[in-house]
């Protein structure tokens, strides 16, 4: 027990990366999905057992293999990294164990187990994005998580060919972004001789005004906006979303942008926290403010013109994960504890309004348009009522999860940047409303056009499905968790600045 | 001015490799052009990892009799020993990928896939709704 207590920094990376191998091995489809439900049940305890056990210290540092930090890779959980991991491993214990269902009916039955061998992967490499505070080490997880997505993206090929130039062009894209992320740890390492990232913070601020530190922040950043998806930069996301088989699209969609964001946040904060005053970085921040509110405005236009849903559902994601920037960049304590509260609320509200969209158009057997799920809603009740509250959460209605950040936001823009700003988020989000209501209309508004076809409930879902959307309530009417643990995690990566 | 100009020529081939590669990769239709283009691009990151790593007169850091050599840092060595293994397994994917396109397919032209993928769209949705572009 003790060792497992000991090692637990390292075990939620290790264990869905082992038993990836062994489901790989598993020959039968049901003991695969098996295995990857126990696997991340465990990695979800593991990471439990982290959370509690940062409530008596500020900082776990886990050297690997014993070899002291800045020579050796540096595992760092802290009050930041511990919400993506908990993200990060609870959604994904939650999606898997609704994935069975979806993959059997889209997925050829033998290659069910090396889709649970990726899964596995995709998650351990998010994980090893979260915990790792070496930044190599972070480029080998970003190409582990991004390359098993691309593949688990290029599955839904049984539906949709287009799943595979949907998986090309992410591939391309997210290559070029973490070769970009390479070449700036490379300037860096030049410069300072150091991968660590708490070496990197000391070490950077005693070089003066340089230029391969800023050519460095630049590569790694747009690098990392890359993965992102922020804005200009966020092409690929749509169609990969739109393309992948459904539980994958649930996956990647509520977990694999947020660790790329808090990335964002780790490398300007805590390795470039030191340098903000010596480099004037204020106009770049107002540079990102930019970028945010144009991906704001973008993907929910984008959204209110799109016909295909799940489409629809990323093009809004790409609206959100403009929230989330914003928040974070506004680099105020409260605005970027704004940002983590919709760092969770988001995952909570994508997660969900995806399950219930996959799970709707289950039994149409191909690829689905608003106005192929016509008047579906009234034969789904249950699945189209999680549906309307992660759909309510995402507009940010009172009493559900997206208000709290909704406030939250509104309120840190408010203190830092004023008015106008303020007025944009309101504006955006009432555009989402937009979207939103045609999706509703044609749910449940519209005639039924598969009176033909046997369309019922999927009960095998309910307990992923309403627990996503129990939770959806539950953090907009008791928030503290979230915001407690959003504003000591501000704090804690803002301290690289006040310093 | 030419001096310091040649004095650093290994930047300036990661340079022009890197540019090239990225041109190919935007610029070409053909995947499996692309694919070369993204190899060149990640190879000369490979060599400014190397070139970095490099001291004038060092050697292996190995420990010897003869007192203490000068020797290349092995660190940028070891990096891109993984970030090769990374390319590879990235070109690998990216290969299969194109095969697979090409059989189902039977183009890696990325205008003709576009055609063919709209052709489709519209006789899957013949009367209603078509999608904007084009």
């Amino acid at each position: 027990m003790d060792i497992i207590l000991k090692n637990l920094p390292i075990l939620v990376v290790i264990t869905p990366l082992m038993m990836s191998l062994v489901v790989a091995l598993s020959s039968n489809y049901i003991t695969s999905w098996i295995i990857s439900c126990l696997t991340t049940f465990v990695t979800f305890c593991f990471s439990l057992g982290l959370f509690f056990e940062l409530q008596n210290v500020n900082l776990i540092s886990y050297h690997l293999g014993n070899w002291i930090p800045p020579f050796g890779i540096e595992y760092v959980i802290d009050k930041v990294s511990i919400i993506p991991i908990l993200i990060i491993s609870s959604i994904s214990f939650i999606a898997t164990i609704f994935s069975i269902k979806f993959m059997m009916n889209e997925i050829s039955l033998n290659l069910i187990p090396k889709t649970y061998c990726l899964w596995l992967l995709a998650i351990a490499g998010l994980m090893g994005l979260v915990t790792t505070a070496d930044v190599f080490n972070l480029f080998v997880f970003l190409e582990i998580s991004s390359l098993s997505s691309v593949a688990l993206v290029a599955m839904g090929n049984k539906m949709d060919k287009k799943a595979l130039t949907a998986a090309y062009n992410y591939l391309i894209i997210g290559a070029i972004g973490a070769t970009f992320y390479v070449i700036g740890v490379g300037l860096l390492y030049s410069i300072t001789g150091t991968l660590n990232m708490s070496d990197l913070a000391d070490k950077l601020p005693m070089l003066g005004i340089n230029k391969v530190v800023i050519a460095g922040f630049g590569f790694m950043i747009a690098g990392i906006m890359i993965k992102a998806a922020i804005f200009p930069l966020h092409i690929w996301l749509p169609s990969a979303y739109a393309f992948a088989p459904s539980s994958v699209s649930v996956l990647l969609a509520a977990t694999a942008t947020k660790a790329s964001i808090y990335i964002i946040a780790r490398i300007s904060y805590t390795i470039f926290g030191g340098t903000f005053e010596l480099y004037a970085i204020d106009d770049l921040r107002f540079f990102i403010i930019l970028l945010s509110i144009l991906a704001m405005f973008a993907g929910t236009i984008m959204a209110i013109y799109e016909k295909d849903i799940k489409r629809l559902l990323a093009h809004s994601s790409v609206a959100q994960i403009g929230y989330i920037l914003l928040g974070i960049s506004l680099a105020t304590s409260s605005g970027v504890a704004s940002g983590f509260i919709h760092l969770v609320n988001h995952a909570l509200i994508k997660g969900g309004l995806f399950m219930s969209v996959v799970a709707m158009g289950y039994y149409l057997q191909k690829r689905v348009t608003i106005y192929s799920l016509s008047g579906i809603g009234k034969k789904m009740p249950i699945t189209f009522f999680s549906f309307i509250i992660c759909g309510l959460s995402l507009a940010g209605l009172p009493l559900t999860a997206g208000f709290i950040s909704k406030l939250y936001l509104v309120k840190a823009a408010y203190d830092s940047e004023g008015v106008w700003l303020c007025f944009l988020i309101l504006l955006s989000s009432a555009l989402s409303l937009i979207y939103l209501w045609k999706m509703i209309e044609a749910l449940w508004f519209n005639p039924d056009d598969n009176k033909d076809k046997k369309v019922k409930e999927i009960p095998e879902i309910y307990i992923p499905l309403v627990l996503i959307a129990f939770l959806n309530i539950y953090f907009g009417i008791d928030a503290t968790i979230v915001t407690e643990s959003s504003f000591s995690a501000a704090e804690s990566l803002l301290k690289g600045i006040n310093q | 001015m030419i001096h310091e100009f040649l004095g650093i020529w290994n930047y300036w081939i990661v340079f022009i490799l890197m540019m090239i590669g990225l041109y190919i990769v935007i610029a070409k239709k053909s995947l499996l052009k692309k694919i070369v283009g993204l190899s060149i691009f990640q190879t000369s990151v490979f060599l400014l990892y190397i070139t970095f790593g490099k001291i004038t007169g060092g050697t292996a850091p190995i420990l010897t009799s003869l007192g203490d050599p000068i020797y290349s840092n092995p660190l940028p060595h070891v990096l891109i020993l993984t970030a090769i293994v990374v390319g590879v397994a990235t070109t690998a994917l990216g290969l299969a990928l194109v095969i697979k396109i090409n059989s189902t397919y039977g183009s890696i032209d990325e205008d003709e896939i576009s055609a063919i993928d709209l052709v489709e769209f519209h006789q899957n949705f013949p009367d209603r709704n078509l999608p904007n572009k084009k």
